[in-house]
């Protein structure tokens, strides 16, 4: 029923009533068959839509909303015992029952796949350039080897491997994450597909990165001509890039449009709360994230009618009768599943209408000036340099990774610091020093005043106590083995807690962080990203600490979750009056949660400053890069940004460039006199206040300047 | 502006739920699981028979019966009778006794050296590591036959328990590599570090955080040891260790009666057919263990 509409609907929006789409999907439903007992999984549940020529589609949703799956089943990748039903066809031709060599005729040639992970995507036997020709002979047999190579050279230029020429001949190991992707768009548009599928391109990748890579499917477009399947959860990357957008949830669209359509004139709740949940980069008042309650359904018992309506604030009794069609709503080609779209569009609806915006206080010491807070964490010149060593029976020293080098920053209490930087910046590592309390090898860490490696056993549980940490990834950082009550009690348990006030204890900090009493009974396996890392908080909370250190606490979760986690860390500091290291790659959760900022590059803080100052006006050019790189989740100020793309990758933290670390990569460097360069070749730049009117925001660049990047 | 403020706020009269110590509910999920129960029904069943088994029977353990040499099972002799007349079931049940000793005993002994040494090793890394791991390849490296004939003089006559230790000494070297390689693996995981950073001493991670979760490993690595070292004993009763005729074990029994397997099934198939039983029984105790132990295996509610 939802295709019949679909497709007149489809007709009526073409804008030649010839023209055929290049892909077309109907009522496609993919179920896995259960096992040994548990019931089916009904990962897609009747989806249709259709690419036509050139177009870039995005398909948007959670993890487990059946956005991979239904791409898999397009390109006959799914397992054999999953059941597929519907249709799928290219050019007007069925691909649903092709045995599996009239697919592989497709595949490759006229359809083609860029997958998230560029590691295990190419074979690390074969060099590069090897298997973008094989990628090329396989559908042109006529090609000599010779004439196959030279394609690939052309296909690996055109992605921007520098120097091709040479480089084809290296291992796929020899690359780095970013130019793995670009051979896998090479090896993609090798035999001018028309339709190129890509799923979560960019999700492994760092922003920069993240941003050449974007440029480079733009330019594959371009030459190829291909329609684009964009697959990702990054609401940001689908904004700057695409001309239709598709929201999923629960294996079924619910909101489908132009991009514009979907992202200021949403009309179906969910997609509104992920719009909503996103922490933007461009926005200075802080404002709480709007957190969608609860969880995805799972996919085998699904409740009646709306999937979404457990989740939703809007959610009447038509909701949980019958699944909402997709139907048009406002503009043409605009439509949604929602019974009160109507609704919604008469009132003019946002999600802050719609959700229940939590409402979040200041910390008690935010009315203290900073200077007269107690200092919670101090790091001088911070040092961790890992030596690298050769030889199994005699080690011998060839050199030193320098991953960090001379870091320097302090926590008052009540504050919020975000270390932000690409991965391999040794932020991490940073982390990982401050926590260990050992004497670092140069420099000093002191915590509330008592400097690590200098203290015994006693004042070192003291300090344990005052210092907490939470980790990233919720699967790991709990262990499976013990019960929710076992986790949070460890830390009490550990610094002689009374006993019997243990039980009330851990309910308390299980409420303080939205879980229920009842959880404690229950093993971390049980519970979802987002519970698990809540759970995570309480064990951190659970001495009463007054630094927690974050690594990446949310980079792991889903954004509704995440914005779940990040407002509950927002308001515990508040309530709380704690004070965080916020360990980031994501600078938008950073601009969100912080109050200052540090960035880091090849062991180095390149920047750092109050949070609304340097994200307004970062002055060095390598936040100036970051800052740029990031899509905003904003179709119309992301088609008007023109965004600093930096070249190459981080350089060898073992060998790093002389004077300053960032020139090899530098937009300014670029731009300067070879007189103005060689200060940059020979003197490293020190961090200081580089900018009149800039109270409290150093740079290490001789050239710092304003400006405004976002 | 501490969580202590938090407290007043709370209602006091939460009834907190019944969170119960993590031994017993252990213990609970283990009694649940019914290859487990099945399990240990089977090993009790085997003990008491070995130990009280004997004394219904008619004959003493080192009397002979002349009358009846090599004679097929009877009333008066239930497993029948041996080449030199004794009575088989007496044989049997004396054989099952020590078995079940040193192979249980034996069994755990090695995998508790073994998780000890290979944590110890693998979680302090450096010196202890080097020292340790020197010690594991030395008794891997020197030949057991050397070590045996230098404690002969030693351990000649010695009780039980020497022979125990002995049986650990020349079996625990190779899980211990193992577990050395997990310890490496799970000590950079997240809650190992949240331990770290919490304050909770070396020992206590390595007992709660390490152990635990390689425990399907232990485990199984248990119920192999159990006929391991079963079979090792017989090889070292051989030697001149432990065991000596005319005592009897398990091992010896079967040893003994293959020989004359085809001719006089008796002899052989009775103390066989317990070892088998034995073994069952613990594999399927480590079996029901390791599920009932293993987090993923329940279901989400």
């Amino acid at each position: 029923m939802t295709a019949t509409t679909a497709h007149a609907h489809g007709d009526a929006a073409r804008p030649d009533g010839t023209d055929t789409p290049v892909l077309q999907v109907t009522d496609l439903e993919v179920t896995f068959p259960g096992t040994r007992g548990s019931p089916d999984v009904t990962a897609v549940r009747g989806v249709s839509y259709e690419l036509r020529r050139g177009e870039i589609l995005g398909i948007v949703g959670e993890s487990g909303s059946g956005k991979s799956v239904s791409s898999l089943a397009a390109m006959g990748l799914l397992p054999d015992y999953a059941r597929v039903s519907g249709s799928i066809r290219l050019h007007g031709e069925e691909l649903l029952g092709l045995d599996d060599r009239a697919m592989a005729a497709k595949r490759g040639r006229a359809i083609a796949m860029v997958f998230q992970d560029p590691l295990s995507g190419l074979t690390p036997v074969y060099t590069v350039g090897d298997q973008v020709a094989e990628a090329v002979r396989a559908h042109n047999p006529h090609f000599g080897k010779a004439a196959a190579l030279a394609r690939a050279v052309e296909l690996l230029t055109l992605v921007g491997i520098p120097d091709a020429e040479r480089r084809h001949r290296s291992f796929p190991h020899e690359f780095s994450g970013g130019m793995r992707q670009r051979v896998m768009i090479a090896i993609a548009i090798a035999n001018d597909p028309d339709v190129i599928i890509c799923d979560e391109p960019t999700t492994a990748l760092d922003v920069t990165i993240q941003a050449q890579i974007l440029e480079v499917l733009k330019t594959a477009q371009r030459e190829t001509g291909a329609a684009i399947l964009m697959i990702t959860h990054d609401l940001g990357v689908v904004a700057g890039l695409v001309d239709r957008v598709q929201v999923m949830y629960a294996g079924r669209l619910v909101e489908t449009g132009p991009v514009d359509d979907v992202y200021y004139r949403t009309r179906m709740p969910y997609t509104m709360g992920l719009l909503g949940s996103v922490p933007r980069l461009d926005q200075d008042d802080k404002t709480p994230l709007i957190p969608i309650a609860g969880s995805p359904p799972s996919l085998t018992d699904m409740p009646p009618g709306c999937p979404f309506a457990p989740r939703c604030p809007l959610a009447v009794e038509a909701c949980t009768q019958a699944e909402p069609a997709l139907e048009q709503v406002g503009a043409p080609g605009h439509r949604a599943a929602c019974v009160r779209a109507g609704e919604i569009q008469a009132n003019g609806w946002t999600a802050r209408d719609v959700y229940p915006v939590p409402e979040i206080g200041d910390p008690p010491q935010a009315a203290v000036p900073r200077e007269d807070r107690t200092t919670v964490l101090e790091v001088e010149n911070l040092v961790k340099h890992h030596p690298l060593t050769r030889g199994a029976l005699f080690k011998r020293r060839v050199g030193t990774v320098y991953a960090v080098d001379g870091v320097s920053f302090d926590i008052r209490e009540g504050e919020t610091l975000g270390l932000v930087g690409e991965s391999g910046c040794g932020k991490t590592t940073t982390l990982l020093e401050i926590l260990s309390l050992d004497r670092p090898q140069s420099g000093a860490v002191r915590v509330l005043g008592t400097e690590s490696g200098r203290i015994g056993g006693r004042e070192r549980m003291r300090v344990r106590r005052d210092m907490q940490v939470v980790f990233q990834d919720p699967m790991s950082s709990l262990d499976p083995r013990m019960r929710v009550f076992e986790i949070v009690a460890e830390p009490l348990r550990t610094h002689a807690y009374p006993k019997d006030r243990l039980q009330a204890r851990v309910i308390e900090l299980l409420r303080l962080v939205g879980l229920e009493a009842e959880h404690a009974a229950r093993y971390p396996a049980e519970f979802s990203g987002g519970q698990r890392q809540r759970v995570g908080i309480a064990r951190a909370l659970a001495l009463e600490p007054r630094l927690i250190v974050l690594d990446e606490p949310v980079s792991a979760l889903d954004v509704s979750i995440q914005a779940g986690v990040v407002n509950l860390l927002d308001d515990l500091k508040a309530r709380l009056g704690l004070a965080y290291l916020f360990v980031a790659h994501d600078l938008s959760v950073v601009r969100h949660i912080a109050d200052r900022v540090a960035v880091m590059y090849l062991g180095k803080i390149v920047e750092i400053g109050e949070v609304a100052n340097l994200y307004r006006h970062p002055t060095h050019p390598y936040t100036q890069a970051l800052l740029s790189a990031i899509p905003l989740p904003d179709p119309e100020k992301e088609r008007r940004r023109s965004h600093i793309v930096l070249e190459g990758d981080l350089p060898n933290p073992a060998d790093p460039p002389s004077g300053c670390r960032f020139r090899t990569r530098c937009q300014k460097f670029a731009v300067l006199g070879e007189e103005e360069r060689t200060a940059c070749r020979e003197r490293e730049p020190e961090l200081r206040r580089r900018v009149e009117g800039a109270a409290d925001q150093a740079a290490a660049c001789h050239y710092a300047e304003r400006q405004e990047p976002l | 502006m501490s969580i202590a403020t938090e407290r007043e706020a709370q209602a006091p009269d939460d009834i907190p739920p019944a969170i119960t110590g993590r031994w017993s509910s252990l213990a609970k999920e283990v009694l649940g699981t019914p290859r487990v129960v099945v399990g240990l029904v089977i090993i009790g069943a085997l003990v008491l028979m070995a130990w009280i088994g004997p004394l219904f029977s008619p004959w003493e353990f080192d009397e002979r019966d002349f009358f009846a040499f090599r004679s097929p099972p009877s009333a008066e002799h239930w497993f029948g009778t041996n080449t030199t007349g004794r009575d088989v079931f007496h044989m049997t049940m004396v054989g099952l006794q020590r078995s079940i000793v040193i192979g249980l005993c034996a069994a755990v002994a090695t995998t508790v050296v073994a998780a000890i040494v290979g944590a110890f090793a693998g979680y302090y890394l450096g010196p202890t590591d080097r020292v340790l791991m020197w010690i594991t390849d030395l008794f891997l490296v020197l030949p057991q036959f050397l070590i045996l004939a230098i404690l002969y003089p030693v351990l000649r006559g010695s009780e039980w328990p020497v022979f125990v230790i002995l049986l650990a000494g020349l079996m625990w070297m190779v899980t211990a590599k193992m577990v050395r390689g997990m310890t490496i693996s799970l000590k950079e995981r997240e809650y190992v570090l949240a331990a770290r950073y919490m304050g909770v001493s070396s020992g206590r991670i390595i007992l709660r955080h390490i152990l635990p979760n390689m425990s399907s490993l232990l485990i199984v690595d248990i119920t192999i040891n159990v006929s391991g070292a079963i079979i090792l004993e017989t090889a070292l009763s051989y030697f001149g260790f432990g065991v000596q005729p005319p005592d009897v074990t398990l091992g010896s029994l079967i040893a003994e009666g293959s020989r004359q397997a085809l001719a006089f099934p008796w002899t052989f198939w009775f103390c066989t057919g317990l070892l088998i039983l034995l073994v069952l029984a613990v594999n399927l105790v480590g079996d029901g263990l390791r599920d009932a132990l293993d987090p993923h295996s329940r279901r989400r509610s």
